[in-house]
């Protein structure tokens, strides 16, 4: 038989605001611990929540992004569960009515093999706000277990797709969609390891062709893309395995092992707490009027499709090189910013997505530590387009100029890069050449085109590099009456 | 007994400890102690008075209001404790108000409605009757009686029976015994720990809420305990927008009888559940009320004790039913009378 995998997602971003969602305490990552509890993060008795509005615009805006209804009135509810890292015995989030219904986005899942890459939609069943817990450290104390509450009260935003993914390659190409997108629009700082952007994934398995879903397990916390493609990988095989045996799948929340690879049951479903959901009488229903909206679209980024169609009408670039400058903020804004400066722009792009990206891999840094800023690329590309530099000499020069050897221009003129563009110089050596290549010319008037190639090579090199490729091209042409 | 849970509180300012105190009403337990002892107590409107820093029993109904001899020292604490405090998101944001403003306004013309639902069974004989008298007083200062009706008031108290357990199953989470209050002494791991810090720490009619409040949350219950409650406290709002088109106060009772002994109800929860009758709509409708002295009635063992006559006013018209108590508490001295210190027969 043929089985088919259902995934859906669920992930829990940390918002970047200075304070928590409901009290004044800085969010800051790695302070000692518990020196960023407040009177409300500790739980005293008598302390109350207030909500913060910067958390709420955050939410408003993941919405704009991803074209989903924004709820005119939501309500926050408790989730009561005792846990020593849960000060209050209750985690303050939204249930019946979130604060972001039904959205979309649209991703790139990349070639596979012989499969071609495509783009497919995923919806967005809804996104809610609520607090983070703290933590229990485990072994700082011998014997043991520390609670650190700085995390606690730390503004989340749960986002939770339909099961609309079929592969592991969707779940990680919407996961990377959903981790660049809401640092794109400046709602989340995407540091996986400070678990700033964590992935629940719920899989479950069904013959290919019926309709009625599996019985699915979450795999929790995922913090890093590898580990999610390889627990689903594992956890797919897993299930099917399970089924083709005679076995049945249970209900089940597992947690993945980098170490082994595999997934585990931690609890199944006869276990899980009843959460006994009821709205938080300390908080006043959430309302967002359309003033709201308008007030926080007029301070929304230009959104990653938007710009990707003004790269293709602008620009003439190719939906393939839009999406690819448009895949992270940065990126996109670096290419801008190279475009601004005077570069045309399908040699930045060209530049941008070949030697700029794969320096950057290779080195793994990040753009912004990128030793070339976007005006010095700018000028190494107008050197190009203005004939001064071939090609291949930019390549040198971009090589120089990535090793903090200097600016473009100095560093033409110390390597002695510049092209040839003078015709007396470049028939002169074109004649040398001819006289020196006889055979080949010969070949050619016989009728075979390659040896023009080669001659033409012959010219590159005795000029060492320098001379324009086009007007050799020319000159040749012409000396030979092809 | 003096009532609760503000007893502390209506004890020292009854004793005239203190000038006024200040205390926290839920469900009655400002109104009941002041009924029962003898003083004038005022529950603000819902959000009239900051929550922060009150330990939170159900947090939709709490609120903090004064206790103390007369009207018009409520009056004065009203001026301090009411305001808006942004620590606080039910707190209401709106101006400054001076309660001592129209203490001194006539009555003539008051509309005083009655509620029929509360002078019906169950209430003492001997504490309907210096209601009575309060409210023939009250039509000597000018004021008209209007007959009117609540008819959902005996839902008020299985009402406040799921709604307030619910929420303080949640708001009593945090006293687990991992940050602060008792711990038990020895235990195996967590979940024990958690288990003999509560099964020590709290009281049986605190852990009895906690688990009626536990299950009427539970998945399956909510909507018929949980949701269907939050359907009947509108209706019992509603019951109070109708009668206010009648009358401007609404008077009764504050409790159904006068103090009782201490321990007296203890093993009969729904019987001193039945104390809160006449207090708990207001709470649900987030309306404000207070318990004024009327008088007294005699006891079966032969001893005198306060009654209080409750005023419910409109949402905000706090100022007017100061006014209301204050004209009464010029020509009547219930207010004025102290208790009997004297020690109790055979304590030393």
């Amino acid at each position: 038989m043929e089985w088919e995998v259902v995934i859906g997602l669920e992930t829990h971003t940390q918002l970047k605001t200075n304070t928590k969602i409901f009290s004044g305490a800085s969010t800051t990552y790695g302070a000692e611990p518990n020196t960023q509890a407040c009177e409300v993060s500790i739980a005293l008795p008598g302390v109350l929540p207030v909500l913060n509005k910067e958390a709420v615009n955050c939410a408003i805006k993941f919405g704009l992004a991803v074209h989903a209804e924004i709820a005119p009135r939501s309500v926050f509810a408790r989730k009561n569960y005792f846990y020593p890292d849960l000060p209050k015995g209750y985690q303050i989030s939204q249930y019946e009515l979130p604060v972001v219904g039904k959205g979309a986005v649209t991703i790139q899942v990349p070639a596979v093999g012989k499969n071609a890459a495509y783009e497919k939609v995923i919806n967005i069943t809804r996104a809610h706000l609520e607090e983070d817990a703290g933590k229990s450290v485990h072994g700082a104390v011998e014997g043991m277990s520390g609670i650190d509450l700085n995390r606690a009260g730390t503004p989340l935003l749960e986002i939770v797709t339909e099961p609309d993914m079929r592969s592991a390659a969707e779940a990680v190409a919407y996961a990377k969609k959903l981790h660049e997108l809401v640092q794109w629009i400046g709602i989340c700082d995407g540091n996986m390891q400070e678990g700033s952007f964590r992935c629940d994934v719920n899989v479950s398995v069904r013959p290919k062709g019926t309709e009625k879903l599996g019985t699915r397990r979450e795999i929790k916390n995922l913090n890093s893309f590898k580990f999610m493609q390889q627990a689903i990988e594992y956890e797919t095989r897993w299930q099917i395995e399970t089924l083709e045996d005679g076995g049945t799948i249970q209900q089940a929340t597992v947690l993945f092992n980098p170490d082994t690879g595999e997934t585990r049951a931690m609890r199944s479903k006869e276990e899980a707490n009843d959460y006994r959901y009821f709205p938080d009488p300390d908080l006043l229903p959430l309302e967002i009027t359309e003033a709201d909206k308008a007030r926080v679209q007029a301070e929304m980024p230009e959104l990653p499709e938007a710009m990707k169609a003004r790269f293709e009408n602008q620009f003439g670039l190719t939906s393939y090189d839009a999406a690819s400058l448009t895949a992270n903020r940065a990126l996109a804004d670096y290419f801008v910013a190279v475009v601004n400066a005077g570069a045309e722009a399908k040699p930045a792009a060209n530049w941008v997505m070949g030697a700029i990206s794969a320096k950057l891999n290779a080195e793994e840094k990040t753009l912004a530590a990128s030793p070339v800023a976007a005006e010095s690329l700018a000028a190494l590309i107008k050197r190009i387009t203005d004939n001064t530099i071939s090609n291949n000499a930019a390549k040198q020069v971009f090589e120089a100029m990535w090793n903090g050897e200097g600016e473009v221009d100095a560093i033409i003129e110390a390597k002695g890069l510049k092209q040839v563009s003078d015709t007396g110089a470049i028939e002169a050596i074109i004649d040398e050449v001819l006289a020196a290549n006889a055979a080949m010319v010969e070949e050619f008037k016989a009728g075979k085109e390659k040896a023009f190639n080669a001659l033409v090579g012959q010219a590159m090199k005795a000029s060492k590099g320098k001379a324009n490729p086009a007007q050799v091209n020319e000159v040749l042409k012409n000396k030979l009456g092809a | 007994m003096p009532g609760g849970s503000s007893g502390g509180s209506a004890a020292a300012v009854a004793a005239r400890l203190c000038a006024a105190a200040t205390g926290t009403d839920t469900g009655g337990s400002i109104r009941q102690p002041a009924s029962l002892c003898g003083f004038t107590g005022l529950k603000p409107t819902y959000g009239v008075v900051s929550r922060y820093g009150m330990i939170a029993f159900a947090s939709s109904l709490d609120q903090a209001g004064p206790m103390a001899k007369s009207a018009e020292d409520c009056a004065l604490m009203m001026n301090v404790m009411a305001g808006f405090d942004e620590r606080d998101s039910t707190s209401l944001n709106r101006d400054k108000e001076d309660y001592t403003r129209d203490l001194n306004k006539p009555l003539q013309g008051l509309k005083i409605g009655l509620p029929k639902e509360f002078f019906a069974e169950g209430l003492d004989t001997g504490v309907g009757k210096v209601i009575e008298d309060a409210i023939a007083e009250y039509k000597k200062l000018g004021a008209e009686i209007v007959d009117i009706s609540l008819p959902n008031t005996g839902l008020s108290i299985p009402v406040y029976y799921v709604l307030a357990p619910a929420e303080a199953s949640s708001n009593l989470s945090r006293y687990d015994g991992v940050r602060y209050g008792h711990r038990t002494a020895e235990y195996t791991d967590l979940m024990d720990m958690y288990c003999k810090s509560r099964a020590e720490g709290f009281g049986a009619e605190v852990k009895r809420r906690i688990l009626i409040g536990t299950y009427v949350l539970s998945a399956g219950y909510y909507d018929a305990y949980y949701l269907k409650a939050q359907q009947i406290r509108r209706l019992i709002a509603q019951d109070f927008e109708e009668a206010f088109k009648k009358c401007d106060v609404i008077m009764g009772p504050a409790a159904p009888s006068t103090a009782f002994k201490a321990g007296e109800k203890v093993d009969d929860p729904v019987a001193m559940y039945l104390q809160d009758i006449y207090t708990i709509s207001t709470n649900l409708a987030g309306l404000p009320g207070m318990s004024v002295p009327a008088g007294f009635s005699t006891s079966a063992d032969g001893k005198a004790l306060p009654v209080g006559l409750q005023i419910i006013g409109n949402y905000f018209d706090e100022a007017r039913m100061l006014n209301v108590a204050h004209q009464y508490q010029q020509v009547t001295d219930w207010h004025a009378q102290a208790p009997n210190l004297d020690k109790p027969e055979g304590t030393a």
